[in-house]
C-alpha cells in the first residue's frame, strides 16, 4: 500500500470538522524529556527524550515489554512519570489523569476501548464530554453523526456499545476524543481484533486527521501497517529509545534490528539467506501436520502423542484461532512465538483444558477430551503454569508445605509431616530460597517460579507454560530450563510461550509462530535464526499452516 | 569500619522492631480508642456520664448470676454463628444470609417438637437439634446454589432469603402453628416445660448451650487448621483460580463451607427455641446472625478469637439492658459500641494496608 505522506504545510487547510467542536488547525507538538517510569525493579521507561511533531503520523515500534504502552500512558495521563518532563507545544505540563491530558488536547484510544457497554453511542459521547460541550442532546447527536460521516465511520447514535464490534467502539472513542477537543490521538495496537475494512477506514481517517494538523501516535508491532501509515517511526527496546523519529520508509531489516537488538544484527547476514526457508514445509517433522505425508515421519508415529488437535477453532477475547491441526509427541519442547495476544495464549489454554474449542477435537494421550472438564486434564497428567504466578498460579498467603498438603491424595486430615518433608525435598531439589513454612508471596519471582514448578507432580505428561522465565534473571531462567528438560527426558512434553527469542531458539525442538490469530506450521529450530523469527513475529513472510 | 557496620545493623534492627511494635499496637489499640471516642461523643450528646455508662456496659453482665446466665445464653448462639461465619469467611464468602439460616434452623427445630411431643425429652432434643441443623444447612445451600449456579452474589441471595425466612416464620406463627384460641403475632404457644433445656437452679442458664457452642467452635478450629478440607477451603478463599489450578474443587468447597455455616446457624436457631424463647417467635434469631457478622469482621477467619470477642459483645448487649433503668438512655448504645468498634477496626486495617503498600 502506498503511504500517504502528509506535509506540515497542509496544516492551514480547512478543518475537517465543526470549528466549535474541535480546533483542528491548532498545531500540537509533544515533547518528552528524560521521561522515566519504574514498576518495582523494572525500568519500563528509562530516560526517554523524544519529540513528536504536529501534523504527522508517528509510529512507535517495539517488542513486548519494550515500554511502548507505558510511554503512551504517560503522555495521555493514565500514568504519572517518576522523573522527567512532558511538554505540549513547548509548555511543560503536569498531568494528574486522563482528564487533564484531554483538556490539554491529548486523547488515547486503548486496545480494549474504555467505554460504558450499557450506554448507547450517544450516551457514551455525552457522559464523557466536558461540561457545556454540548448544549443539547440534539446537538450531540448532530456532532456524532456528522463527525462519523466525515471520518467515514459507520456509527449509529442509538446503538448500545455492548452490541458494537471492537472496530466500531474504537471509532466511537476517536469521535468522542475529537469532540472533547483532542488534537493528538494515541492509538495502542488499534488493528487488533478489527476487520480489514475497519482497519482501512481507520487508516483513511487517521490520514485525514493528520492532514488537518493533528498529531497521531500509532503504537503497533505490525511492520507493514507502520510502513503503510506512518511518516516517522521511533523504536523502543527495554524501556530505551533505540530509533528516534526515523523518517519512513525504512528497510524492514533495520527496524527488526532495532526492535530485537544487536544479537540479531550479528546473524542477520545468515538470516537473509535463510529467509527463503519455506514456512509450511518443515523438514524432519517430529511434529506432523495431518494431511501431509505421514510415512515421512515414522518416528512420530511410533512415539505416543501427548496432544493431538484436529481442526480446532477457539476464541478468547478479541483473538480467534482457526482450524488448528497439531500433534505433539512425548518428550518434545514446543516453543510458541509471537507478540502478546497473537493467539499463543489460546493454544496454551486449549492444551490445558482451560478453554473449550468452538469446534474440532482435542485428544490427550489418545483419548478424546474435547468436552471434558479441566479437572480431567489434570488427571490425565496435563499441567498448566500461568504467567501471572500470584493471580492464578499459587496461593500467596500459603506456604510450600500448605501447597504440598493440598496436593496430597484425599484424606481426612493433612499429613503435615509428609507435606513438610515434600517441601524440604522441593526446596533442596529446586534450590528454592525459603523455609517450608514461608508464605510464597514473600519469595522472589524466581523462587516462586521454581516453587510452582516443584509443585508439578512427577506423573505429569504434558506441561503448558506461559512465559516460564518471565521476570527471572539469567541464572534462575537456566535453572528452570534444566528442570523442564529433565522432565522432558522422562517423556513429558513441554509447550511454552515466550517473548524471548533467545529462549525460544535455545530450548525448543520446534517453534510455532503466531501472528494475528494465525498459527504457522511447526518450524524446526535448526531452520530458524533470531532474525528470521523476528520477521515472522512481525508478520514478514508469515504463512499460516496449511490445513 | 566493622564496628560501624555492626552498629548500623543494630539500629536498623531496633527501628524495625519498634515499627513492628507500633504496627501491632496501632492495630489493637487504635480501633478500641476510636470506638471509645465515638461512643463517648454519642453519650455526651445525650447528657450521660460516659463512665457510668461504660461501667454498666462492661460489668453489668457480671453483676448478678441471672445476668451472667443471660450473657452466656446470648454468647452461645453468637459463638455458633460467628464460628460458622469463619468457615464462609475462610472460603472468601460473605454469608449475609446467616440470619435466615438461624430462623430456618429454629423453624425446623420446632417440627419434631410438634410432631412427636410424646417422645422422651432427651431423644426429642436430639431430633430437634438434628432438624435445626438440617434446616439451616438447606437454607445456606439454597443461597450457595443461587451464587454458584445462577451467579447471584451470596450477599444479595442471603439478604433476600432472610426476608423469605422471616416470612415463613410469621406465616407459621399466624397460620398452621398458631396458638389455641387466638392467633398472635407474638409467637406460638410455649413449649411444655419438660421440653425446655434444663437450667442451673433458677437461672436461665442451660449448660448444654455453652457446651454445644464451645464444642462446635473447637471443631471449626480443628477443621480449618488441621483438616485437609479446611486447608482447601482456605486456599479457595485466598485465591480461587490458583486453588482450582492445583486441583481443589473450588465450587464444591464453597458450597460446603456455606453448608457448614448453615449447620451451625441452624444449631443456634435450635438453641433459641429450646433454651431461650421456648416457642417460635417472629424475631427468633434476635439478631445473633448479624452480631456474628460483626464478630467475624473483627476476628477474620481465626476461630480462636471468636470466643473472647463473642463474649465481650454479649457482655455489652446484656449490660446495656440496664441502661434505660439506671441512666434513662436506650439500650441500643451497646450496638453503637459494637458497630463503631468494627468500623474503627476496618478503617485502621485499611489504613495499615495502604501504609504498607506506600
Amino acid at each position: 500500500m502506498e503511504a500517504n505522506y502528509v506535509a506540515v504545510e497542509q496544516v492551514g487547510n480547512v478543518g475537517l470538522l465543526d470549528r466549535n467542536v474541535s480546533s483542528f488547525w491548532d498545531v500540537m507538538e509533544i515533547a518528552v524529556t528524560n521521561l522515566t517510569k519504574t514498576f518495582g525493579s523494572l525500568r519500563a521507561n528509562d530516560g526517554l527524550s523524544l519529540r513528536f511533531a504536529s501534523g504527522k503520523i508517528h509510529g512507535v515500534l517495539g517488542e513486548n515489554g519494550a515500554g511502548k504502552s507505558t510511554l503512551m500512558k504517560l503522555v495521555s495521563g493514565f500514568l504519572q512519570p517518576d522523573a522527567g518532563q512532558l511538554a505540549f507545544d513547548g509548555q511543560p505540563v503536569r498531568l494528574r489523569g486522563p482528564g487533564d491530558a484531554l483538556q490539554a488536547g491529548v486523547g488515547m484510544v486503548h486496545q480494549d476501548p474504555l467505554d460504558v457497554p450499557g450506554f448507547t453511542a450517544l450516551e457514551n459521547l455525552l457522559c464523557a464530554a466536558p461540561r457545556r460541550a454540548f448544549p443539547s442532546r440534539a446537538m450531540a447527536r448532530t456532532t456524532l453523526t456528522t463527525m462519523a460521516q466525515r471520518l467515514g465511520f459507520t456509527l449509529a447514535p442509538d446503538t448500545p456499545v455492548g452490541a458494537m464490534t471492537v472496530g466500531q467502539r474504537q471509532q466511537l472513542e476517536i469521535v468522542r476524543l475529537l469532540a472533547c477537543g483532542a488534537r493528538t490521538l494515541i492509538l495502542d495496537e488499534p488493528t487488533t481484533g478489527i476487520t480489514a475494512a475497519q482497519a482501512q477506514a481507520l487508516f483513511e481517517a487517521l490520514r485525514q486527521l493528520a492532514a488537518d494538523g493533528n498529531t497521531v501516535l500509532f503504537v503497533s508491532h505490525k511492520l507493514d501497517e507502520v510502513a503503510a501509515l506512518c511518516d516517522t517511526v521511533s523504536v523502543l527496546r527495554t524501556g530505551q529509545l533505540v530509533g528516534e523519529q526515523l523518517p519512513m520508509p525504512q528497510p524492514q531489516q533495520r527496524l527488526l534490528e532495532l526492535m530485537f537488538g544487536e544479537r540479531i544484527v550479528k546473524t542477520s547476514g545468515q538470516a537473509l539467506l535463510l529467509a527463503g526457508v519455506t514456512v509450511d514445509e518443515p523438514p524432519g517433522v517430529p511434529v506432523v501436520q495431518p494431511g501431509q505425508d505421514e510415512r515421512s515421519s515414522e518416528a512420530s508415529l511410533t512415539t505416543p502423542l501427548v496432544w493431538q488437535l484436529e481442526q480446532v477453532t477457539a476464541r478468547e477475547g478479541m483473538v480467534r484461532l482457526r482450524n488448528v491441526d497439531l500433534r505433539i509427541p512425548q518428550g518434545r519442547v514446543i516453543g510458541l512465538a509471537g507478540l502478546d495476544g497473537s493467539g499463543q495464549q489460546i493454544l496454551l489454554r486449549l492444551l490445558a483444558g482451560r478453554l473449550h474449542p468452538d469446534s474440532g477435537r482435542i485428544l490427550v494421550n489418545g483419548v478424546d477430551m474435547t468436552r471434558t472438564r479441566t479437572r480431567a486434564y489434570r488427571e490425565a497428567g496435563i499441567e498448566y503454569l500461568p504467567a501471572d504466578r500470584m493471580r492464578d498460579g499459587i496461593v500467596g498467603a500459603l506456604s510450600l508445605t500448605d501447597h504440598f498438603a493440598l496436593l496430597q491424595p484425599t484424606g481426612l486430615t493433612v499429613d503435615r509431616q509428609v507435606a513438610v518433608q515434600a517441601a524440604r525435598e522441593a526446596i533442596a531439589a529446586y534450590e528454592i530460597k525459603a523455609t517450608p513454612i514461608t508464605p510464597l508471596i514473600a519469595l522472589s519471582g524466581g523462587n516462586q517460579q521454581r516453587a510452582m514448578l516443584a509443585l508439578v507432580p512427577d506423573a505429569c505428561r504434558g506441561l503448558a507454560c506461559e512465559q516460564p522465565t518471565r521476570g527471572l534473571d539469567v541464572a534462575s531462567a537456566q535453572g528452570i530450563w534444566q528442570r523442564l528438560q529433565a522432565r522432558c527426558a522422562t517423556g513429558c512434553s513441554v509447550v511454552f510461550a515466550s517473548a524471548d527469542l533467545d529462549e525460544l531458539l535455545a530450548y525448543s525442538d520446534e517453534i510455532l509462530v503466531f501472528f494475528a490469530g494465525e498459527m504457522s506450521a511447526p518450524l524446526p529450530r535448526a531452520t530458524l535464526t533470531g532474525a528470521r523469527l523476528a520477521e515472522l513475529i512481525g508478520g514478514v513472510g508469515f504463512e499460516r499452516s496449511a490445513s | 569500619m566493622q564496628i560501624q557496620d555492626a552498629g548500623g545493623q543494630l539500629t536498623s534492627r531496633t527501628t524495625y522492631r519498634l515499627a513492628d511494635l507500633a504496627d501491632y499496637l496501632a492495630r489493637l489499640v487504635l480501633p478500641f480508642l476510636g470506638a471509645l471516642v465515638l461512643t463517648t461523643v454519642v453519650l455526651l450528646t445525650v447528657d450521660v456520664a460516659p463512665l457510668d455508662a461504660y461501667r454498666i456496659l462492661l460489668f453489668g453482665a457480671f453483676s448478678t448470676p441471672i445476668r451472667f446466665g443471660d450473657m452466656v445464653m446470648l454468647a452461645s448462639p453468637l459463638i455458633l454463628c460467628a464460628g460458622g461465619l469463619t468457615l464462609t469467611f475462610a472460603a472468601g464468602l460473605y454469608n449475609l444470609g446467616i440470619e435466615g439460616q438461624v430462623v430456618l434452623g429454629a423453624i425446623a427445630a420446632m417440627i419434631p417438637l410438634r410432631l412427636f411431643p410424646d417422645l422422651p425429652p432427651p431423644l426429642l432434643w436430639m431430633l430437634s437439634f438434628a432438624f435445626g441443623a438440617a434446616g439451616g444447612t438447606l437454607w445456606a445451600l439454597l443461597a450457595a446454589s443461587l451464587r454458584l449456579g445462577a451467579g447471584v452474589n451470596e450477599i444479595f441471595a442471603g439478604l433476600g432469603l432472610n426476608f423469605l425466612a422471616s416470612g415463613i416464620a410469621l406465616y407459621l406463627i399466624l397460620g398452621p402453628w398458631r396458638r389455641e384460641g387466638s392467633a398472635s403475632s407474638s409467637g406460638t404457644a410455649l413449649l411444655p416445660r419438660e421440653l425446655w433445656l434444663p437450667t442451673i437452679g433458677s437461672l436461665r442458664l442451660a449448660p448444654l448451650a455453652p457446651i454445644i457452642a464451645i464444642v462446635s467452635l473447637v471443631v471449626v478450629w480443628w477443621v480449618l487448621s488441621r483438616m485437609r478440607w479446611g486447608l482447601e477451603v482456605r486456599a479457595v478463599g485466598l485465591n480461587g483460580a490458583a486453588a482450582d489450578r492445583l486441583g481443589v474443587p473450588a465450587v464444591k468447597r464453597m458450597a460446603q463451607a456455606m453448608a457448614g455455616c448453615g449447620l451451625l446457624a441452624g444449631l443456634a436457631g435450635t438453641l433459641q427455641v429450646l433454651g431461650v424463647f421456648h416457642q417460635l417467635i417472629p424475631n427468633i434469631s434476635s439478631g445473633v446472625g448479624l452480631i456474628g457478622l460483626l464478630v467475624v469482621l473483627l476476628v477474620l477467619a481465626r476461630p480462636i478469637w471468636v470466643l473472647p470477642v463473642a463474649v465481650v459483645f454479649a457482655t455489652f448487649t446484656v449490660g446495656s439492658v440496664q441502661l434505660p433503668l439506671t441512666l434513662g438512655i436506650d439500650s441500643s448504645i451497646a450496638g453503637v459500641l459494637q458497630g463503631t468498634l468494627v468500623l474503627a477496626a476496618l478503617v485502621s486495617r485499611g489504613l495499615m494496608q495502604r501504609r504498607r503498600r506506600a
